[in-house]
């Protein structure tokens, strides 16, 4: 018997020459390898057409809005004459509201770098990448790590009086451990249930982003006193 | 008319421009991606999941439209604007009141300005509960945020240039919070930045540089490799 292969191994990007090909996919390899036979539609028309009606309407939205609000023009720059509260644009507001508490090298430097640089880091911690939820396994121990570091958090928040944070994470904790004492697998409490730690880390995030950006562009005056927002907005 | 239409798409002239035919076959709805310089950052199909409108919101999209959007308006804005403290004030005055349709230019650039910053952060926060930062897009997420930290930056430098109370105090308190940065860099670096000790002339035109120049292009620069990354990873 003779040990003649009745192929042969030839590597060509011509596919007039080779006709058939071996792909070899590595674990790592684009998502597209995932699902074998997705649905996948022409893109002309599907998408362009979503893509062009997306942008024309919002085109017509923002000449609406700039057609009946227009943007705001004050006096010109006078740096003799502090107006107060002085605020900065409203995406820097929950920052401000962090300076009303903390140290400026703790709320204008510290706190900010940590959250550009947590962000960037998210994909690269196997933590993140967990689609379980919380509490499918070693409950206890979660529990016990939870409580530890929304205590320790607390404490801080509350020595600085950072209220406004403080409340947000007591919420959402407590929401964290529902699922845990609760043994429904349906509805609200089933959901919560299933949600992963990255899930909880990044909603907290957002909800106190959220809260301290509000606070500061309707809930902040003279000398950045609590001013209610049907009263004055500054 | 039709008849007219069918003309002109067999011309010589339009099919040196086009070369597909019309996107009737899904053959020339193929070409009609890959022949096209601005519809090329498209695969010619793509996944039905991926083009639900719930799924991405548009929001990526949208983000992309409103920098565009901004280009132009800026554009024009650039025409009438100049970035000194004598001068600048009365622009944006001359704007509202002299310049026809000055008044919507500027609120045009305003309010998409203004959105940017809120759309880019709700395409963030999609990408993240879709889940979509996982390998291999976990490179892209990063690109991502340094296309946040560069869009507040965009929308921050442009903030100072109407040279108005608002503009004024909002840029001080900002470059204040830089100068305490520890190790005595925050006062370098505020120096850097305002050209001096305090928000004056040399800090409008820095601003002035970086709004319409320097970040403008990092922007550019970071969201083609975004779009590329995009289809590198496998699509959406
Ligand atoms: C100027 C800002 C940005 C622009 C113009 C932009 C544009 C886009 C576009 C057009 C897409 C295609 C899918 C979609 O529309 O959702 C996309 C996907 C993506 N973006 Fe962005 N983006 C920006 C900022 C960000 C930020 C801040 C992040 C995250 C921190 C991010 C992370 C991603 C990721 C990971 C994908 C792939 C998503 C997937 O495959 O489902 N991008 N981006």
């Amino acid at each position: 018997m003779t040990a003649e292969k009745d192929f042969r191994a030839e590597g060509s990007s011509n596919p007039k020459k080779v006709p058939k090909r071996v792909a070899f996919i590595k674990p790592r390899t684009a998502a597209r390898v995932k699902k074998e036979d997705e649905e996948m539609v022409m893109t002309v028309p599907n998408l362009v057409i979503k893509e062009i009606i997306a942008f024309e309407v919002m085109v017509i939205v923002l000449a609406l809005i700039s057609l009946t609000f227009n943007a705001p023009l004050e006096w010109i720059a006078n740096p003799e004459h502090t107006p107060n509260p002085a605020k900065a644009p409203w995406y820097f507001l929950g920052l401000q509201e962090l300076l009303h508490y903390f140290p400026p090298i703790v709320a204008g430097v510290i706190l900010p770098t940590l959250a550009v640089i947590a962000l960037i880091v998210i994909p690269y911690f196997p933590i993140n990448l967990k689609q379980e939820g919380l509490w499918k396994e070693h409950r206890r121990q979660t529990l016990s790590v939870l409580l530890t570091v929304v205590g320790i958090v607390s404490v801080v928040l509350l020595w600085f009086d950072v209220y406004a944070m403080l409340v947000p994470t007591l919420l959402i904790t407590a929401l964290m451990v529902v699922p845990y004492f609760s043994k429904k697998e349906t509805g609200v409490v089933g959901w919560l249930g299933t949600r992963p730690l990255s899930w909880w880390i990044m909603t907290w995030f957002i909800v106190i982003v959220v809260v301290l950006t509000t606070i500061g562009i309707l809930f902040r005056g003279p000398e950045w006193s609590w001013t209610w927002p049907w009263h004055e907005i500054y | 008319m039709k008849k007219a239409f069918e003309k002109l798409f067999r011309s010589q002239v339009w099919r040196s421009m086009f070369r597909h035919g019309l996107p009737l076959s899904n053959r020339t709805r193929a070409e009609a991606v890959f022949y096209n310089f601005f519809l090329h950052v498209h695969p010619t199909k793509v996944r039905k999941r991926s083009v639900k409108f719930t799924y991405t919101w548009g929001l990526g999209g949208l983000s992309l439209g409103l920098f565009i959007i901004l280009v132009f308006t800026g554009g024009l804005l650039m025409l009438y604007y100049r970035p000194s403290v004598a001068q600048a004030y009365w622009d944006m005055k001359d704007l509202q009141f002299v310049v026809s349709n000055g008044r919507f230019l500027r609120n045009m650039h305003r309010w998409a300005a203004h959105a940017m910053v809120a759309i880019v952060f709700l395409h963030m926060m999609r990408v993240f509960y879709t889940g979509s930062y996982r390998p291999p897009k976990e490179f892209n997420w990063v690109i991502g945020v340094f296309l946040l930290v560069t869009t507040i930056l965009l929308s921050y430098t442009g903030y100072l240039l109407p040279w108005d109370q608002l503009s004024f105090w909002g840029i001080s308190v900002g470059t204040n919070m830089v100068k305490a940065v520890p190790f005595g860099l925050g006062d370098t670096i505020s120096y850097l930045l305002l050209g001096g000790t305090m928000v004056g002339e040399n800090a409008l035109v820095r601003f002035y540089v970086l709004h319409c120049f320097i970040i403008p292009v990092a922007a550019v620069v970071l969201m083609a490799i975004h779009f590329w990354r995009v289809r590198k990873d496998g699509g959406v």
